[in-house]
């Protein structure tokens, strides 16, 4: 028994010894390297996930153009613009911290990730304002639902359910995003050897957040810039 | 012979996966690969004992053309039921989860797979999704079919839907982890010498395998959950009173539905390949037709769907390009099925459990393979169309498939997971009472769509013609439940009771042979290097095995 416990002893001291090498890696760049291959696939599959949705507005912008062309103009491009700039300018910073985790810089790490967190949170308080608006405009489908003067009810129902699906489904990943931020911010803070002395955790929440720009990159024009 | 045995008892209880820590909490919290498979196995075997007595409900109900057992509403959701738990917690989970969670890090000389941590949450994601289905059973059931088609699903059904198809959400989640999982281990973590092309082909169908995941599993993610949000919402795209499209959500649904038989049944291939050339004693005939055929099937997969779609109104010429490339499907499978049978060509065939189940798999994909091109046609689709016919293709494909070949592939690493033998004339009776039982259940479903009997009806009495090949199906389902029962009973018995198990009790060739018996946690003691090519059974002459009916070549005197 006492053995055990001095080898369990043991143990926990050798994983601290080395740091962020899981057992399972025979060394750093190859632990590295698996974690990127993940997360890329992971990223093929978040590309299929939204890929379904962008699939059904191809064929409802189809099917009803006229339609979503006059909805459009009951999203504010002001808004969506402002949210586009704030989504771009949260990626630049959030390749800023990426940079510097790779310089092992704590300090500027953790301010390009505070101001990646701000951008976040801009993003959803604009977006729930938008929500809030068309609520109250009775934009919403389903039994309440009044369609914007010159459209038919059923091609203006679905221009706003897709886009309460695809901005919704935007909306939480941003949130999922954000979460990972507020973590990395912590573990940088207390400067904990995992994200310190590799740099690829910092780096795969990148990717995320450079995904879910891109995502928003396609979701703007789609729903705010229909041309005639 | 005896002389391994008595060394093999000699030594006492190594350290291995199983044993070196004994508390429940080292099982719940382990990141071990072994153990999440031996956790999978145990759940996966509860939901499968569940489907069959939905299944067996069925057969039940069917046996008499007006039955009284079930009424239509209580039919409609057991044969749900059935559907669902087959398809999501045992089909698609099944050999990946158990077999390839097991197998694929010790194949390729890996200590672990790359996230042990993501693969436990794999686990409790699906014991999640398990649990959240079984609360809607207890609410009161689903009554969509395992397809939850639109309208009636997002408008009309009364049902638990929500509850239902969140936990096939949650399902679909674990079941893309678990392929991210494999895509990087498969990638990043193979042993020094382990090239691509002296991977066992079992890595290769679950490499296919996880890109059809996490390529398919996300679409029919999404749609089923908007269909959640249009029964709970109405914001939606499906209903037609809100403009929506409902066979857009059958495009969706089959656009992963289709691919998920692959998810099915490639890893069936897999294991298929391994037991053919362990058995057959030979080197696999075309390795490269076999691992690039797995990976044209899965991409081939993926522009089929409509086949599906036949009479769901979709335009004649969408209906033609679909059924001419389902025609070219087949191809690659039989491709596959040439392969094994030119390497069992004269190969050194050793009939023992495994082989048995590999060569009714055989037979029975053969027959599920050329009816399904009754079904890609279109014209013979028109009348064989959701009917037993169908019915009876895809138990061909799924069960005399995947649950075949689950059982071969159990039955030749259980040595290797438990380090026991379990009773050989027993599980061969065993395999050869599973044949005869799937075919008198399955067989005379053919006939019976053939004349005409609908799939998903809880009676015929407007045709009471059909009751002898119903009783006849009900009555082959009874052999087959037997079947399926045996294995449970003595593969339990071995855990305690049977002989202990070599290193390589088959003699055969991969580096999950040349490992401990249970493994030890870590897999290896040092981590192998890969010299030799896969499959190499060259020098097959001096192999030593344990299985005590096996006819051994007289080995010289001291060659041990
Ligand atoms: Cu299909």
């Amino acid at each position: 028994m006492a053995t055990n416990i001095q080898e369990a002893a043991l143990e926990v001291h050798d994983d601290h010894h080395h740091g962020p090498l899981k057992h399972q890696y025979e060394d750093i760049d190859q632990q590295n390297e698996t974690y990127i291959v993940g997360m890329w696939s992971f990223l093929v599959t978040e590309v299929m996930f939204f890929g379904a949705l962008f699939l059904g507005y191809v064929l409802m912008r189809w099917e009803y153009s006229n339609d979503f062309y006059i909805s459009h103009f009951q999203t504010e491009v002001f808004w969506g613009g402002l949210n586009t700039t704030v989504l771009l300018s949260s990626s630049f910073s959030m390749a800023l911290a990426v940079h510097f985790a790779q310089l092992k810089e704590p300090k500027k790490v953790i301010a390009g990730l505070c101001v990646t967190l701000l951008g976040a949170f801009c993003f959803l308080g604009v977006k729930s304002h938008e929500y809030l608006v068309k609520i109250a405009d009775h934009h919403v489908p389903g039994p309440s639902f009044i369609p914007p003067a010159g459209t038919t009810h059923n091609g203006s129902q679905m221009f706003f359910s897709l886009y309460f699906m695809m901005t919704g489904l935007h909306g939480i990943h941003v949130i999922i995003g954000a979460i990972c931020i507020t973590t990395l911010i912590i573990l940088w803070a207390k400067r904990k050897p995992v994200v310190t002395e590799d740099y690829v955790p910092t780096e795969m929440v990148g990717l995320y957040w450079h995904f879910v720009d891109l995502v928003w990159i396609f979701l703007f024009p789609l729903f705010y810039l229909i041309p005639k | 012979m005896s002389l391994t045995a008595t060394q093999v008892e000699a030594i006492p209880e190594k350290k291995n996966y199983l044993n070196h820590d004994h508390t429940i909490w080292s099982w719940l919290s382990t990141g071990d690969h072994k153990r999440i498979a031996i956790m999978y196995l145990f759940t996966v075997s509860i939901f499968f004992f569940m489907g069959s007595i939905m299944a067996g409900l069925i057969r039940l109900q069917l046996i008499s053309p007006n039955s009284t057992l079930l009424e239509a509403e209580t039919y409609n959701k057991v044969f749900s039921a059935h559907g669902i738990i087959m398809v999501f917690f045992f089909l698609l989970v099944v050999i990946p989860a158990i077999l390839g969670n097991f197998l694929l890090p010790i194949m390729i000389g890996a200590r672990d797979l790359a996230f042990p941590r993501l693969n436990l949450l794999s686990y409790y994601l699906y014991l999640a999704a398990g649990v959240l289905f079984l609360t809607g059973q207890c609410f009161g059931g689903v009554d969509t079919g395992w397809t939850f088609y639109t309208p009636y699903s997002s408008m009309y059904s009364n049902s638990q839907v929500a509850l239902t198809i969140t936990a096939v959400f949650i399902a679909g989640f674990s079941s893309i982890f678990t392929g991210l999982n494999f895509i990087a281990t498969v990638h990043k973590m193979r042993a020094p010498g382990m090239t691509w092309f002296r991977l066992p082909l079992f890595v290769w169908a679950m490499y296919a395998t996880s890109i059809v995941i996490m390529l398919g599993t996300p679409v029919v993610a999404i749609t089923l959950m908007m269909v959640v949000v249009e029964r709970t919402t109405h914001i939606g795209i499906f209903s037609p009173d809100l403009g929506g499209d409902p066979v857009l959500f059958e495009h969706l649904f089959w656009f992963y539905s289709h691919p998920a038989v692959y998810i099915m049944i490639l890893p069936a291939f897999g294991v298929q390949s391994e037991l053919i050339c362990a058995f057959s004693r030979r080197r696999i005939f075309g390795y490269h037709f076999v691992a690039f055929s797995t990976l044209a099937i899965a991409l081939l997969g993926f522009f089929v769907w409509g086949h599906h779609m036949f009479v769901s109104g979709q335009s004649m010429y969408q209906g033609v390009i679909f059924s001419l490339i389902t025609f070219l499907i087949a191809v690659p499978s039989a491709i596959k099925i040439f392969n094994w049978m030119a390497t069992m060509y004269k190969g050194h065939i050793r009939l023992q459990t495994p082989m048995i189940y590999a060569i009714s798999f055989m037979g029975l994909f053969v027959i599920g393979g050329l009816t399904g091109l009754f079904l890609a046609s279109m014209g013979t689709d028109i009348h064989l169309t959701a009917t037993y016919f169908v019915v009876a293709h895809f138990h061909y494909v799924m069960v005399g498939g995947t649950v075949t070949a689950f059982l071969g592939g159990l039955h030749y690493w259980w040595p290797k997971m438990f380090g026991r033998l379990y009773p050989e004339t027993l599980a061969k009776y065993t395999a050869i009472i599973v044949f005869v039982g799937f075919n008198v259940t399955f067989f005379p479903q053919f006939i019976l769509g053939f004349l005409g009997m609908p799939r998903r009806y809880a009676y015929y009495y407007y045709y009471p013609e059909l009751q002898p090949y119903h009783i006849m199906s009900s009555l082959g389902a009874s052999v087959l439940a037997i079947g399926l029962l045996l294995p449970v009973l003595y593969l339990t018995w071995s855990l305690k009771y049977g002989p202990k198990a070599s290193d390589s009790p088959w003699g055969a060739h991969g580096l999950e042979w040349q490992t401990q018996s249970p493994p030890i946690p870590q897999n290896f003691e040092t981590r192998p290097i890969v010299t030799d090519d896969v499959y190499d059974y060259s020098d097959d002459e001096n192999e030593v095995y344990d299985q005590p009916d096996v006819k051994q070549k007289p080995t010289p005197a001291g060659a041990h």
